[in-house]
């Protein structure tokens, strides 16, 4: 199923500068994943060593924070908007 | 800037040149502003400083500090004797550090002086900010002055004192439907964008260092030594984590002798969630959906949490969490107490501060300093007493009836 990933500033070196791409996923995980196999470094940049979605990245499903959600498991329903912000703002 | 050597990720380390940038591009950690602190030590001595004005930039060797600054007056309030609250309390000694006098009157002003500075220096010709109202007021201040346009973004039902302490100063002011967190999350995305200065975004670790001179001020003025304990509200974590800073650089700096502080907090409990993962042990912050008077203090989502709880427990502190009953009983003990009316972030830090004592996390003899955030007249909607306490024909035996301790 289609979903619309908003890529941040920081990340765009890694999809020649677009801003938004669009990946059939089910999952936030399976996201990350499809993200690492079309954009080689991608996995590396969002996930710590454990695998978890690094501390200082939110990861929203449709405006709401995927820790108010199922985590790294949120589903992405078909035609979602999945973005990827930096954690670290505000204040 | 002299003795400015860069940025750091506080993270993994990676270095950056000087630039508006907030994050690192490998882990996402903040960046932060890196100094020469053995030529801060070598250059900046007690005599020089207490010679100088009262402005904040007198600690500018300690800031990222362009020439050119955008300073309309921020910093160099008091700090002020609280004999009647600390007895009160039960605390010997116990000071205010009230930053209401500030231009806006609010702290916000001295991050915001640095902030905007730097973004001149970098260019910018629009400042923004995502705001629960104190930084507003000071952002659209500040840009005014500088000539600067201003659109900051601030929460749509916001308390009006503090939307009309904005508006006044001519910028764009967009309410936004949503909390705090969702402002942010839309201003973090627009700095991607937009070629705007985002103070507390993209310009964050300038302006956060701004914070540290209310830790440089407290020391100066006590005599050039560190209090025993500072209580400190607690919104994004960033306050916290930089007067903690400002107290280790100055005694990095010699300016001061290595000597513990205990480094407390306060939230209030309808959006507590430092306070409680400071009591569930944890490290990291689970974000919560924010229900609390205290507007200033309304962010679910601290982006400094992880870092204030650090301090807090490297220094033997604690964090209050303030029933929402107490935010403006707080407000009422300093001002009946000691006469200054502070807003609801200075009534979380006065009702924690009891509350510390009161546990033992905040010793007696321990001299203590609160800070006062901000003042009270921005949210008069939360304060009893829009009508006299009496009302009386113009005689004097009218005054009789009502008084009955005349």
């Amino acid at each position: 199923m289609a979903v619309t990933v908003k890529v941040p500033a920081q990340l765009r070196s890694l999809t020649d500068g677009a801003a938004e791409v669009s990946i059939e996923a089910t999952t936030v995980r399976e996201v990350v994943a499809l993200l690492e196999s079309q954009h080689p470094g991608m996995g590396a940049r969002l996930l710590d060593e454990s695998g978890a979605l690094r501390r200082f990245l939110n990861v929203y499903v449709d405006d709401e924070d995927v820790r108010f959600l199922d985590g790294i498991e949120t589903s992405v329903p078909e035609g979602s908007k999945v973005s990827i912000i930096p954690a670290v703002a505000g204040g | 800037m002299k003795y400015v050597a860069g940025l750091r990720c506080r993270e993994c380390g990676n270095e950056y040149l000087v630039s508006p940038q907030h994050v690192c591009e490998l882990c996402f950690g903040p960046l932060e502003v890196i100094y020469d602190a053995e030529a801060i030590a070598a250059d900046v001595t007690r005599a020089e400083l207490d010679r100088g004005d009262t402005s904040m930039w007198r600690f500018a060797a300690f800031l990222p500090a362009p020439d050119e600054r955008v300073d309309i007056g921020a910093g160099g309030t008091r700090l002020i004797a609280a004999p009647r609250l600390a007895a009160e309390i039960g605390l010997r000694k116990l000071w205010l550090k009230s930053d209401a006098p500030n231009p806006t009157h609010s702290f916000k002003d001295r991050v915001v002086s640095v902030a905007l500075s730097m973004a001149r220096h970098f260019g910018y010709e629009v400042a923004a900010c995502a705001s629960t109202g104190n930084l507003a007021n000071a952002v659209a201040a500040h840009a005014a002055a500088a000539g600067m346009k201003s659109i900051v973004f601030i929460p749509a039902d916001l308390e009006r004192g503090k939307i009309a302490a904005t508006t006044i100063y001519g910028g764009e002011v967009i309410g936004v439907e949503g909390s705090y967190d969702d402002v942010n999350r839309l201003c973090a995305e627009l700095a991607g964008s937009k070629p705007w200065a985002f103070v507390n975004v993209n310009m964050r670790p300038f302006y956060a260092e701004g914070s540290k001179t209310i830790a440089f001020e407290i020391a100066q003025q006590l005599g050039w030594r560190s209090p025993d304990a500072v209580v400190v509200p607690i919104a994004s974590g960033s306050l916290l984590t930089k007067v903690a800073k400002g107290f280790r650089e100055f005694e990095q700096a010699g300016l001061i002798e290595n000597k513990p502080v205990k480094i407390a907090g306060a939230q209030a409990a309808g959006c507590a969630p430092v306070a409680e993962a400071f009591v569930a042990g944890v490290e990291d912050v689970r974000p919560v959906k924010p229900a609390t008077i205290a507007r200033s203090l309304a962010i679910g989502d601290p982006a400094d949490g992880y870092y204030a709880l650090q301090e807090v427990r490297g220094s033997s502190g604690s964090i209050a969490n303030v029933p929402e009953e107490e935010v403006v009983s707080g407000i009422e003990l300093l001002a009946r107490t000691e006469g200054i009316f502070t807003e609801t972030a200075g009534g979380v830090a006065i009702s924690g501060l009891e509350r510390l004592v009161r546990s033992g996390a905040i010793l007696p003899g321990e001299e203590t300093v609160v800070l006062i955030t901000g003042i009270g007249l921005k949210t008069l909607e939360v304060t009893r007493g829009e009508s006299p306490t009496h009302i009386i024909k113009p005689q004097v035996e009218a005054l009789a009836e009502v008084l009955s301790w005349q």
